[in-house]
């Protein structure tokens, strides 16, 4: 196989239906006959529900249907666990998961009582209006701390206390570590990672056609295969009777890979009973509180090191946020346990961690998916040992980096992926050294720093690290033809949300078959076209679609090659696949377009040799051992106005190392994308909660996503350590960028405001609460 | 309620005649009852920006105003600015060579956003055209290529109009 395109800047295959508004995305279905849905939701955190009465709304014209749970009899059932526990010894998971809708009690802002079916959305809403739920309000469980309270009120009866979950794992011996430290430092540390926010919400369009006896299901999922299968077991129809398609998805993120929420069990079903299509569209007000959170965890970390700086040990204990329901089992906590020792050769840790229900939204991974906190407990109890210490804060990071020979690193914990994080490879210290030149580290710090101080400004400079486990199994497969047009077709059972997969899961095909990616044509996410994978997470795309792309399309390669021998009457070996022909190398004009190839790959009469199958067609799998692990530099400079607190990012630098680029392109607008939403985390958003578990951010106007003027220009460099594990030697980015803003910000306003000998063990800022640091200081002082 | 109103729009070049109710907003009847489902929907409140199309020439929320009040009025959305996929304008040509875009979701809504702005301003700086889509949210990109595709797009207006 030739790299003519892989690595190549090429832009977008699907750009040109996006940019002239034809691409189809959920909401854009339009069905004859087609029923529109609204929900009520509780407007209580926590309650019993006394009475519903629907009388009226079910009376209103243009309403066809009014379902609260006792109508929908025995398909009402809570959720399937989605993610089990990992294997863990001693391991606490209490599964309580979400379901269709509420019938005795409501546990968070948000949760649907009751579903209205209209003929128009507009007197869907107008029904909502006029159903009255009856609530007898209960306490609310917000604080994370006092949800375990002996005397905290239980969110799920059932159960002795709001406890979700135990862990406990540890590598090495800490406590004989620290015996043997110099020094010992303890903090207790904050980080909330808000919501993914898409621009586009969920939406379903679900249509039941009793003359086919077929159900097709147009979905915002990130996870189409799952949902059809679970939904034709839900239904008790057989898996060939369910058509899911994941459309054009404006932006996943995580939370649209959550199963199932209710929305997408009760639509297909209400279709299947009204015999009519029928559609739901979120709207952002229901995005908020609806669609599932990240949030927040509490850490109470010690780390130990000899004076020189040299980590020998961490412990660290946390507490979780999971929501009112825990469907997504413990992936994000275990990602922030597992992602915490970072790129660092640490080898004593242990780490414990309770999960807690509480009446908020569900907890489930974005962007990032818990890591966030791991990376920020570490950067941070660096930073603080660094300055302890009197050690640069680079240097630092440096003396404790897995050295490249020490690769595979075994950290000893059981992952995400239920096996022992194991990095497959990874060479840290170019990655720290580029980033350091590119940002002007000593330069900054001996020139440029204490020259702007001298005139009263407030400039400083972060530089952290971080590692992101990405390319989990199990497995995706993909199907790759060649027609009798010469182009070639691909499916594959992934979603996109706007990762380019159609352009670089096109040029892997390409350089395999010696085709141009503009003729290769990829399906994702539509059943009917591939029923096998498991979706679009944990930036797993490009590494576990793409290798089984990669591996269909070779088979076709041979198949090419083997038919083209016989029909040449040349060896294999001396033949080439160059722009849509196969020729022999030595002899260029003997030569058969791959179009004439594939025609004659499917004879219309006569005999085939026994065993021939039609065409140049393959499908193939590739699932791999564990995952790949990829890791990065982030570096800052920043300025502070502590008379407002406002912040202005002087220069921001990034570089990364994912293996083999499929598109650079692609992969720097993934990494500047990561970014802008790690600096959103880091200083604008934040999902508030009051005391009575009411949700005061629920719109774009209180939760606020960066825009054009909070994003800096970004310098990009990319490092590459191929890995191992896979053909391709891809390692996943989807994620990485997001990852360690937060800890990059605390440090840099620390910098920068180093006169005020500020400590910031939380994320995210604002300027309120950066003011607020200040104060608190300006009193001490 | 039940009040329907007669309205006559030009959407794209085409007159349109519909009756609506008076509460319809805009972005709907563009989408559902016109069809022209390019012009997308974000946050319903007016901040997101995805919903832009142009009215009477002028970047608009559609989602802020009623089908009612476009009546005899003047609308241009994403489906009018090529006539189709394969015969991009410079701003959606721009956009294509430098990643501007990830989803798509929100890309018409900055599309019709900056139309009058390049028009108004052929040769902006970086801060202007940030300031410009200050109002457009991108949950993908991070801006910079979108950034990049503006500059890109008022150097090829330029080299097509000299």
């Amino acid at each position: 196989m030739s790299k003519r395109y892989i690595g190549q800047r090429i832009k977008r295959n699907e750009d040109p239906a996006l940019l002239t508004g034809q691409a189809l995305f959920t909401d854009d279905v339009h069905l004859p006959g087609m029923l529109h849905v609204a929900f009520v939701r509780s407007d209580y955190a926590h309650g019993r529900i006394r009475s519903i009465d629907a009388s009226y709304a079910r009376e209103m014209p243009g309403v066809v249907a009014v379902y609260t749970a006792a109508d929908l009899g025995a398909y009402w059932r809570p959720g399937p666990p989605l993610v089990s526990p990992p294997p863990v010894k001693g391991a606490i998971f209490n599964a309580r998961t979400q379901v269709p809708l509420a019938k005795d009690k409501v546990r968070h802002v948000g949760e649907a009582i009751v579903m209205i079916v209209a003929e128009s959305r507009y007197i869907a809403e107008d029904a909502v209006e006029q159903v009255f739920v009856d609530i007898e309000a209960l306490p609310a469980v917000v604080d994370l701390e006092k949800a375990l309270a002996p005397d905290a009120i239980l969110i799920h009866e059932d159960l002795d206390s709001n406890l979700a979950a135990y862990i406990f794992q540890q590598k090495g011996d800490y406590e004989s570590a620290r015996a043997q430290a110099d020094v010992v430092i303890k903090r207790r540390l904050y980080y909330d990672h808000g919501i993914a926010a898409a621009m586009e919400n969920r939406g379903i369009v679900a249509t039941w056609d009793a003359k086919t006896q077929r159900l097709t299901m147009w979905d915002t999922t990130q996870a189409p295969v799952v949902i059809r299968n679970g939904m034709a077991a839900m239904l008790g129809l057989s898996e060939s009777q369910v058509r899911v398609i994941a459309p054009f998805i404006g932006g996943g993120f995580g939370p649209k890979i959550m199963m199932f929420y209710p929305e997408e069990v009760l639509l297909p079903w209400a279709s299947m009973q009204l015999q009519r299509p029928i559609k739901w569209i979120e709207d952002r007000r229901e995005n908020f509180f609806a669609t599932t959170h990240e949030r927040d965890q509490i850490h109470w970390a010690e780390i130990a090191l000899t004076k020189e700086g040299r980590v020998l040990g961490f412990k660290d204990e946390f507490i979780h946020d999971t929501g009112a329901y825990d469907p997504y089992g413990l992936t994000v906590p275990i990602n922030s346990q597992c992602t915490l020792l970072g790129c660092y050769d640490v080898p004593n840790y242990a780490s414990e961690f309770k999960v807690v229900f509480t009446n908020k939204t569900l907890v489930t991974p974005y962007r990032g998916a818990g890591r966030q906190h791991g990376v920020f407990v570490m950067e941070r109890m660096l930073d603080i040992a660094a300055r302890q210490l009197g050690i640069d804060r680079a240097e630092i990071r440096r003396r404790n980096f897995i050295p490249p020979d020490k690769f595979p690193y075994n950290n000893e914990l059981i992952y995400q992926d239920f096996v022992p994080l194991v990095y497959d490879s990874g060479n840290y210290e170019p990655a720290l050294d580029k980033a350091l030149e590119m940002i002007g580290y000593e330069q900054f710090i001996s020139e440029e720093q204490p020259r702007l101080r001298a005139e009263g400004r407030h400039v400083g400079i972060g530089v952290v690290t971080y590692v992101e486990g990405t390319g989990i199994g199990p497995y995706e497969g993909a199907r790759v033809q060649v027609e009798s047009t010469g182009k070639v077709n691909v499916s594959t059972g992934i979603g996109t949300q706007g990762q380019g997969h159609f352009t670089s899961f096109a040029q892997v095909v390409a350089d395999q078959l010696g085709v141009s990616p503009r003729d290769v044509h990829l399906v994702t996410g539509d059943t009917d076209q591939f029923h096998w994978g498991t979706g679009t997470f944990a930036s797993r795309g490009a590494v576990v679609a793409g290798n089984a792309i990669n591996a269909a399309a070779a088979a076709v390669r041979r198949k090419i090659l083997a038919m083209a021998s016989r029909e040449l009457e040349a060896p294999e070996e001396d033949l080439e696949l160059v722009d849509g022909v196969v020729r022999d190398k030595k002899n260029p004009e003997f030569a058969i377009a791959l179009k004439d190839l594939a025609a004659k790959a499917n004879p219309l009469r006569g005999a085939v040799r026994p065993g021939t199958e039609p065409g140049l067609e393959a499908t193939d799998y590739f699932g791999p051992e564990r995952g790949v692990t990829a890791n990065g530099v982030h570096a800052m400079i920043l300025e502070v106005d502590p008379e407002t607190a406002m912040i202005k990012i002087l220069k921001y630098v990034a570089v990364h190392d994912c293996g083999t680029v499929l598109n650079p392109l692609i992969v720097d607008g993934q990494v500047q994308g990561g970014i802008a939403q790690g600096i959103g985390n880091a200083f604008y958003e934040k999902i508030v909660y009051d005391d009575n578990g009411q949700l005061l951010t629920a719109s774009f106007m209180d939760y606020l996503l960066p825009t054009s003027m909070e994003v800096p220009s970004l310098d990009i460099g990319h490092e590459t350590t191929p890995s191992p594990l896979n053909p391709l030697g891809t390692k996943g980015t989807g994620e990485a960028g997001a990852i360690p803003v937060g800890p990059l910000f605390a440090q840099a306003v620390e910098d920068a405001l180093a006169e005020y000998d500020l400590e910031v063990l939380e994320i995210p800022l604002s300027p309120n609460r950066l003011f607020e640091l200040l104060q608190s200081k300006n009193k001490d002082a | 309620m039940n009040q329907i109103m007669k309205i006559s729009v030009t959407v794209n070049g085409v007159l349109y005649e519909r009756s609506v109710e008076p509460r319809l907003l805009l972005s709907d009847f563009i989408r559902h009852e016109l069809g022209l489902t390019g012009t997308h929907v974000g946050c319903e409140h007016g901040v997101c920006g995805a919903c832009t199309i142009l009215f009477d020439g002028a970047a608009v929320r559609s989602c802020l105003m009623f089908a009612v009040q476009a009546d005899a009025h003047e609308i241009v959305t994403v489906e009018g600015l090529s006539p189709d996929p394969q015969h991009l304008d410079a701003l959606q040509e721009a956009f294509w060579e430098a990643h501007g875009l990830q989803c798509g979701f929100c890309t018409p809504g900055f599309l019709m956003t900056l139309k009058p702005f390049l028009a108004q301003n052929p040769d902006p700086s970086d801060e202007e055209i940030r300031e410009a889509i200050s109002g457009n949210l991108c949950r993908c990109t991070g801006y910079e290529h979108i950034v990049d595709a503006v500059k890109l797009a008022a150097a090829k207006m330029k080299e097509s109009s000299s």
